[in-house]
């Protein structure tokens, strides 16, 4: 009885998270004295996996299944499920697989929790510990049906490296037109571009940069970070950024290894969203900002002024570290 | 066309959490509830399916007596029906359960959830339902178009969108994007009172199993006084960063 882990890979590349579900699925297996099986679609390098404690890889190669498809990838999971005996599914909380998450739950009659962020603290039954409450508070959930799903959020259980290779098996699932009747027509994808999701630091702005024509300090800081761009509510309610640069809780969630508040007062709908990153630093002009509150470190000064010397500080100590 | 709103009744966005009953329930003291944001876009965009070609709309909820408000408010704001499964909610799989019951031998065309609810997060509401089902699925909803029996959906990917093609029937999980925030709609007088004469019918749920129970909670653990730099010495802060924090 192995347990099932689904890796996801963009254009045939394992994404960061692939490796830290790995590692969490090598953990439990661990802990059930059982083995991880890894399923991924079209992976260029599914023996890779082992590094991160798999033994198996069965990889799905399938030109239909190129691109993410809810249905069609839950339904072969869960067929890879059955066909493994697999009793423990795990798999990530990105956007994709909350997608085919309640799908998978449904056909496999499984209890399915997302937005686990440690490793269970119990096995039989199974015990996760997530956020709930817009990461407000933290729930520990019981599993009560016979197959249980765990969603593992971003960057909260870290990659384990394990110097060993997968064996790798081709995995070809009964799939028939149902699983496709819903269409991607389109996909625009800003590439090139680190995602809020992916990334390990985030770059966020507020109100208090003013304008849209203010955001070239706000990218420049975060490309010499290596960083992902957002912004809060307003901001993109107005049209300076993107919808999708939207953070908190009714935007997208953040849970980077480091996250940059520069002119955003840190409203509770902001901060619901973006508590779960690690650390967090804001850039605010009030020092009775809410967001003080929330950090842990603070600089209480002008964007305007404060920004650019970060940029050039930080160019300066990666020249140092380079 | 015919549409159901499932609405969520939540705790309102500046709710501070706390816990009762030795951690394991939450404290409603003092707490206001809304309708559940995701679903007061997707409540916002079947109104307009409603004005524009003619879509009937009913809102569903799993609840006791205390969630009428909630309903009653999606009613004001011009809903045409409302359903209220009189149980409390357990988990996302129960709950899709009893809107699945709902939805069977309904002939809805069009079932919009949120993407996920503001309190439990669970986010698989939607998912487990358009699956029971046997229904068209698409999540994080951004935008949804619908001529005849086809629908358009854009949903949002990790750095950019998707738009997608389904046929009816359709169950979207919808969100910020579905419309405009300016949108929104507040009820004013008339639909209050116009909502007095409209029908809430209370059904009693099915039976159906939870399949994860929450044991207990806990809140974050406090947080330490934030270090502050002097905005004259930004260098102090790149050196924290790299040294203590260890994140770059
Ligand atoms: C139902 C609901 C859901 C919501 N969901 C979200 C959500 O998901 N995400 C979200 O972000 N918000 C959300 N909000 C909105 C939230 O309540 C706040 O309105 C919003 O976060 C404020 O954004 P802001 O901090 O950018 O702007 P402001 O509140 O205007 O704050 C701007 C800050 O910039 C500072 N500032 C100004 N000039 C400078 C300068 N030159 N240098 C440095 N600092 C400066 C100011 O001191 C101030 O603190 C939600 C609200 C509701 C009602």
């Amino acid at each position: 009885m192995s347990v099932l882990v689904y890796t996801e890979s963009y254009n045939g590349k394992f994404k960061k998270n692939a490796f830290e579900v790995a590692s969490y699925a090598h953990a439990v297996a661990q802990k059930m004295g059982s083995s991880a099986t890894a399923i991924c679609f079209n992976a260029e390098d599914p023996a890779s996996l082992g590094n991160n404690g798999v033994t198996k890889v069965l990889n799905v190669e399938n030109d239909n299944l190129k691109t993410f498809n809810a249905k069609a990838y839950a339904n072969s999971i869960a067929q890879a499920a059955k066909a493994e005996g697999a009793k423990v599914i795990i798999i990530s909380s990105s956007a994709d697989s909350k997608y085919l998450g309640g799908v998978l739950a449904a056909k496999l009659n499984a209890g399915y929790v997302p937005n686990v962020v440690a490793a269970p603290e119990n096995t039989a039954p199974i015990v996760v510990k997530r956020t709930a409450f817009s990461n407000k508070g933290f729930a520990h959930t019981e599993i009560t049906a016979e197959t249980a799903i765990i969603g593992v959020s971003n960057n909260a259980f870290g990659i384990i490296e394990i110097k060993a290779s997968a064996s790798v098996e081709s995995f070809a699932p009964t799939l028939g037109d149902a699983d496709f009747s819903v269409k991607s027509i389109e996909v625009d994808k800003v590439v090139g571009k680190v995602t809020i999701a992916d990334a390990d630091i985030v770059v966020s702005g507020g109100r208090g940069l003013k304008g849209p024509e203010n955001w070239g300090m706000i990218e420049e800081l975060a490309e010499v970070l290596g960083a992902a761009t957002a912004c809060s509510k307003p901001v993109s309610d107005m049209g300076w950024r993107p919808h999708s640069e939207h953070v908190g809780q009714t935007g997208k969630p953040v849970a980077s290894n480091l996250y940059i508040a520069i002119g955003i007062s840190g409203a509770i709908q902001h901060l619901a969203g973006v508590n779960a990153s690690k650390t967090k630093v804001v850039i605010n002009n009030d020092p009775e900002a809410p967001f003080f509150k929330a950090a842990d470190y603070g600089i209480v000064g002008d964007a305007f002024e404060v920004v650019p010397k970060l940029i050039e500080k930080l160019k300066e100590f990666k020249a140092q570290n380079a | 066309m015919k549409i159901l709103v499932c609405i969520s009744n939540v705790p309102d966005t500046t709710s501070k959490i706390n816990f009762t009953d030795d951690d394991t329930k939450f404290d409603t003291t003092g707490v206001q509830f809304v309708i559940n944001p995701n679903d007061e876009f997707g409540l916002t965009r079947a109104m307009w399916f409603k004005e524009k070609q003619g879509a009937t709309v009913h809102v569903a909820t799993v609840g006791g007596p205390s969630v009428e408000p909630t309903i009653r408010k999606a009613l004001a704001i011009g809903a045409d029906e409302a359903i209220r499964i009189n149980a409390e909610p357990t988990d996302g799989y129960f709950v899709a359960r009893q809107l699945a019951e709902v939805v069977k031998n309904s002939g809805y065309d069009l079932i919009i959830a949120g993407r996920e609810s503001i309190d439990y997060n669970g986010g698989m509401v939607p998912g487990i339902m358009a699956s029971l089902l046997d229904m068209n699925f698409v999540n994080t909803c951004i935008g949804l178009e619908i001529v005849g029996n086809q629908a358009t959906a854009i949903r949002e990917i990790d750095g950019g969108k998707e738009t997608l093609q389904a046929s009816l029937p359709l169950v979207i999980g919808g969100q910020k994007g579905l419309v405009e925030e300016s949108d929104l709609r507040i009820p004013n007088m008339r639909g209050i009172m116009m909502a007095r004469q409209k029908k809430l019918n209370v059904v009693e749920p099915v039976d159906a199993p939870s399949l994860t129970i929450d044991k207990k909670f806990e809140k974050p653990a406090p947080k330490g006084p934030v270090k502050l730099v002097d905005p004259d010495n930004v260098g102090e802060l790149v050196t924290l960063l790299h040294n203590e924090a260890k994140v770059i």
